[in-house]
Parts: C-alpha cells; sequence; structure tokens
C-alpha cells in the first residue's frame, strides 16, 4: 500500500510539474513558484458506504524550508453549554455562541509549529487550533468566557474534527513531500480550502491554496434536498412509508 | 456493513440498527407500547444527534404500532372510538408540545427539560407499576383476586363531569373530556420526549378511565399511530431532522420483532406483563439519572443538530 502511493505521488507530482510549464494555461501557482502541490482528489462524494476517508495531499519544493498545511472546512455558528450541578443533577446553565466557527479544520507540519514560525504568523494566518479566531456573540467580555473558546476547540478535536498532525508530513528526499489527511464520516458537507504554506527564516516563501468539495452524492443527496426543499411531503412520505412497511410486515405475518 | 445516514450525518452498522429496531419493536408489540422510550435514549448514546433521534423515533414508532395494531384489531381489542377521543386530545397536544420544543431549543434549555421529564415521568410511572405488579403477583397464585381495586374514575368529582358519552367497547359511560385530557397531556409528552407515552397511556386508561385491560393495549397503539405520524410531520416540517434512512433501517427490524412481541404477549397474564413493563421504565429512568447525577466527562458540550 504504501509503495503504490510512494508510486502515485511521483507519477502526480510529475504531472503536476508538467502542468506548472511556463505555458500552461492553468494551475493555481505560478511556473517559478518553488511551491507545488495537489490534492489525490478535489471532491469527497458522501455515498451510503461512506466511513470518513482520507485524502493524499503531495507536492514538491524547489527551495528548502518547512511545510505546513491547513485544511479549513466552511464556517458556521457554534453554541456551547456548560453542564453544573444544580440541586443534585447535571443542568445545563450557560451558553455561549461563535460565529466564524470552521466546521473542519486539519494542519499538519514537517515540524513544531512553534519552531517554524513566529507566534505572530501562525495568530495572523490562524495556523494551529489555539491560534483559530471565533467571533464571539456574547455580551461578556471575550476573556472571561475564554474556556468556552477552549471547550469548542476541545470538543472538536474529540469529535475528530479539528485535528493537529505535528510532524506528519513525510519528506521524500529533499523536494517532495506528501501527508494524509483524515476526514471522519460525520464530516460537514461544503467548500473546503486547502493551504499549504513553505517556510523559511520566519518568512513565508510561498504558498498555495487549492479548494475541496464535499459533497452528499447518488440516494444521499437526493433524500437530503427532498426533506430540505419539499419538507411537508418528505414528511408525508416518511409516515405513509411506516405505515405500509407495518400493514406489510403484519400481513405477511399472519399468513405465515 | 456500515450505512450513511444522510440527515443525521454519519455512518452506523447496519446490523446495529436492525438489531436496535428488532428488539424495540419485540417491546413495543409485547407491551402495548410504541417503544420511543427506549428508541431515543438508545439512538442518542449510538451518536445520533438529539433532535434527529426524535423526530425518526416518532417515525419508527408509527409503523411498529401500525404492525402492532393490526394484530389487536384482528382480535377485535380495539375500542375505535374510545381511540378517537384521545387522538383528539393527542393531535392538539403534540402540536402544543412541538411549539413549546421549539421555545426550549431556543432558550437553550431543552436538553435539561428532556432528560428531567425521563427521569421524573418513567421515575414515576415505572415506581407505580412495579410496587402495584410485585403486589399483584405475590397474590396467592391461582387466587382470583377478590378485592377490585378501586378505579379513580369512581371519584364524584370525575362522574360529574358534563359531556358523558357511552363506549361500548370499553363498557364505560364517562365524560369525554376524561380521554381528550388525557390524550392532550400525552400528546405533549410525545413532542417533546419523542415517543408515543405508550407508558403512561396504559395505566392511565385503565386506572384513570376504568377501561377493561384487554382492550387498552389495542386502543392505545391506534392512539399513538396518528400522535406520532403528527409529531413526524411537525418536526419534517419544522426542523427537519425525520431521517428516512434510518428509520427505514429500524422499522424493518421492529415491525418483524413487533410481531413475535405481540404472540409472546399472549401467553403472559396481565399482570406480568405490567411488572415487566415497569421493570423496564424504571430501568430506563435509573440509567438516565444516573447520566444527570454523575459529573460528566466534560462540563461543556456543543449544540449538536442540523448543520
Amino acid at each position: 500500500m504504501k509503495g503504490f502511493a510512494f508510486i502515485l505521488v511521483l507519477l502526480c507530482a510529475g504531472e503536476a510539474f508538467a502542468q506548472a510549464t511556463p505555458n500552461a494555461p492553468r494551475g493555481p501557482a505560478p511556473a517559478d513558484s518553488p511551491l507545488i502541490t495537489d490534492l489525490s482528489s478535489h471532491l469527497i462524494a458522501i455515498t451510503s458506504s461512506f466511513t470518513g476517508t482520507d485524502l493524499l495531499l503531495f507536492g514538491a519544493i524547489d527551495e528548502p524550508g518547512e511545510v505546513v498545511v491547513v485544511v479549513r472546512g466552511p464556517t458556521a455558528t457554534s453554541v456551547v453549554r456548560r453542564k453544573r450541578p444544580t440541586l443534585g443533577f447535571w443542568l445545563t446553565r450557560r451558553s455561549e455562541s461563535y460565529d466564524n466557527v470552521p466546521s473542519y479544520y486539519a494542519v499538519a507540519s514537517s515540524k513544531p509549529l512553534q519552531d517554524i514560525a513566529p507566534v505572530n504568523l501562525l495568530q495572523r494566518l490562524q495556523i494551529g487550533t489555539e491560534n483559530l479566531r471565533f467571533r464571539y456573540l456574547g455580551a461578556r467580555r471575550p476573556e472571561d468566557v475564554a474556556h468556552y473558546h477552549q471547550a469548542v476547540i476541545r470538543l472538536k478535536t474529540r469529535d475528530g474534527l479539528y485535528r493537529e498532525n505535528i510532524g506528519a508530513i513525510d519528506f521524500l528526499g529533499p523536494k517532495l513531500f506528501r501527508t494524509a489527511i483524515s476526514f471522519p464520516s460525520t464530516v460537514p458537507v461544503g467548500t473546503y480550502q486547502t493551504e499549504v504554506y513553505l517556510i523559511r527564516d520566519n518568512r513565508i516563501i510561498a504558498a498555495q491554496s487549492t479548494p475541496l468539495f464535499i459533497d452528499k452524492q447518488g440516494i444521499e443527496q437526493e433524500v437530503y434536498d427532498f426533506s430540505r426543499q419539499e419538507p411537508a411531503v418528505y414528511g408525508l412520505v416518511a409516515v405513509l412509508l411506516a405505515v405500509f412497511a407495518g400493514w406489510l410486515a403484519a400481513v405477511v405475518f399472519r399468513r405465515g | 456493513m456500515q450505512i450513511y445516514l444522510p440527515i443525521a450525518e454519519l455512518s452506523v452498522s447496519i446490523w446495529l440498527l436492525l438489531g436496535l429496531g428488532g428488539a424495540v419493536g419485540y417491546l413495543s408489540g409485547l407491551f402495548g407500547v410504541g417503544g420511543g422510550f427506549l428508541l431515543t435514549p438508545l439512538l442518542i448514546f449510538i451518536g445520533v444527534p438529539p433532535p434527529v433521534a426524535v423526530a425518526t423515533s416518532a417515525n419508527q414508532v408509527v409503523a411498529a404500532s401500525v404492525s402492532a395494531v393490526y394484530a389487536h384489531w384482528r382480535k377485535d381489542n380495539v375500542d375505535f372510538k374510545m381511540g378517537t377521543m384521545l387522538l383528539l386530545g393527542g393531535l392538539v397536544g403534540s402540536s402544543f408540545g412541538a411549539y413549546l420544543f421549539a421555545v426550549l431549543k431556543r432558550i437553550g434549555q431543552l436538553d435539561a427539560v428532556i432528560a428531567l421529564s425521563y427521569v421524573i415521568i418513567l421515575g414515576t410511572i415505572g415506581g407505580m407499576m412495579l410496587t402495584e405488579s410485585i403486589r399483584a403477583l405475590r397474590a396467592k397464585p391461582g387466587a382470583q383476586p377478590v378485592v377490585r381495586r378501586k378505579r379513580l374514575n369512581d371519584h364524584a368529582f370525575i362522574r360529574a363531569l358534563p359531556f358523558k358519552m357511552r363506549f361500548r367497547k370499553s363498557q364505560l359511560y364517562i365524560s369525554l373530556l376524561m380521554p381528550v385530557s388525557l390524550g392532550f397531556l400525552v400528546g405533549i409528552l410525545a413532542a417533546i420526549m419523542g415517543v408515543g407515552a405508550g407508558f403512561l397511556l396504559v395505566p392511565a386508561m385503565i386506572y384513570l378511565l376504568g377501561m377493561p385491560t384487554a382492550i387498552v393495549v389495542g386502543t392505545s397503539l391506534f392512539q399513538i399511530i396518528f400522535v406520532t405520524a403528527n409529531v413526524t410531520m411537525l418536526h419534517a416540517i419544522t426542523t427537519q431532522t425525520v431521517d428516512v434512512t434510518l428509520a427505514l433501517m429500524l422499522l424493518v427490524g421492529s415491525v418483524i420483532g413487533a410481531q413475535y412481541g405481540v404472540r409472546h404477549g399472549a401467553r403472559l397474564r396481565g399482570e406480568q406483563i405490567r411488572g415487566l413493563l415497569a421493570a423496564l421504565v424504571l430501568a430506563v429512568a435509573i440509567a438516565l439519572a444516573i447520566d444527570l447525577i454523575l459529573p460528566p466527562d466534560d462540563q461543556f458540550f456543543l449544540e449538536l443538530g442540523p448543520r
């Protein structure tokens, strides 16, 4: 399997190089960019057998440096609630809301992040889960609700939606690199951004951004669209289906 | 073998869902309850977001109840007139409950209310039923119960209620306010807890309305079909959390299970059925109470729901 992946990397990297020749009409990176990358797929199709997936991100660097890969999912509002003991029960007492929360976030780097770039750079580019900036929607001072902010990151990490893979970029020789990006089965649909940075001496030498689409396909897509576009008909179908199944079983079993 | 659920947005084992549906269907046939009070917590436990669990359980209970009521209907054990009165209250109650659901969700107390209603209602009903059936089972075997239980419907206040109606099948002449308000109450619970509330309906029909035990199960199932269908529709339209794929998987198991449940139920005595149901209801209440009392692994939790 690993050997196969390696061959794939070489083949695809070769293709990426070919595409980046001066006369190539497309390709996100300029021809003289010291950084060229691509994904093993730009579309993740969620079908009935989807149990999560791994994508391979690979590339080549022309100059020495450290590589950081960031994948961001579509942002959404997130509500985090806190339980406190109340009359002997653990009940929800307070909640805080944040906007601009990436539904998915993964970072992989060739070295620990603080050894690659200064904190202000990491913060500015929101590299690393602790540097994510959510927009606080509540009325309290953001410093007072820092533990809510941290809880969002902790819980998303627990659910496999936030990932930090420090040192998880494999170099195959001095130029070629690859890394695997994992998506759990609960991954939200939408348009994702894959960012790759080449960093040396605390400066970004080159950066590249590629979109990634995650979408439901086939019957899953149809069921989902149906439930959103015609909710009343969908509900009726659900009820009739249940009535029919119940009736059918009753009749079959009476005869049987 | 795994299957991806398009509304719940996660992947679950098909065999787990079939087994879950079968077990819940068996119990629903045996006890004449929809099984929603078991199914909703179990679905949440395997990772289904609570709003999806509530709405989909309601949908699945429709199937289990249709399947089970058919067997009772063939044995002529359904009082349709009484069922219709219960249903009138149930439809209004479940619509009101769905409104409450939305309000509680907005102010962020939905989870607490769901958990507490489960613990308080299941705990109380289960405890009462268990005490009663232990007493009945400890009575000398073979000896017929001499003392007829004093039923609440003999109370002077209830007798004085207006709009009296004759229910031939149930051999009752009572005010229609009784079944209508009982249906209303149960309807609210159906919408908030994602249950048909048969565990509440069955004893209430026996002790509060005074119906004969034999026709109580069939009649409650009849009412539950329509109330849970209403809940399914309301959730499909407002919260859009009914997962048809999940419901289909569950109901394949459950309609089959329900048939065996009905057959086995016919071999058990009434107080045995009530005793077993009481133990089950209490077990769910205790499990959920432990969850509320023990400190959680993480005090914080993210609002789950349709993304």
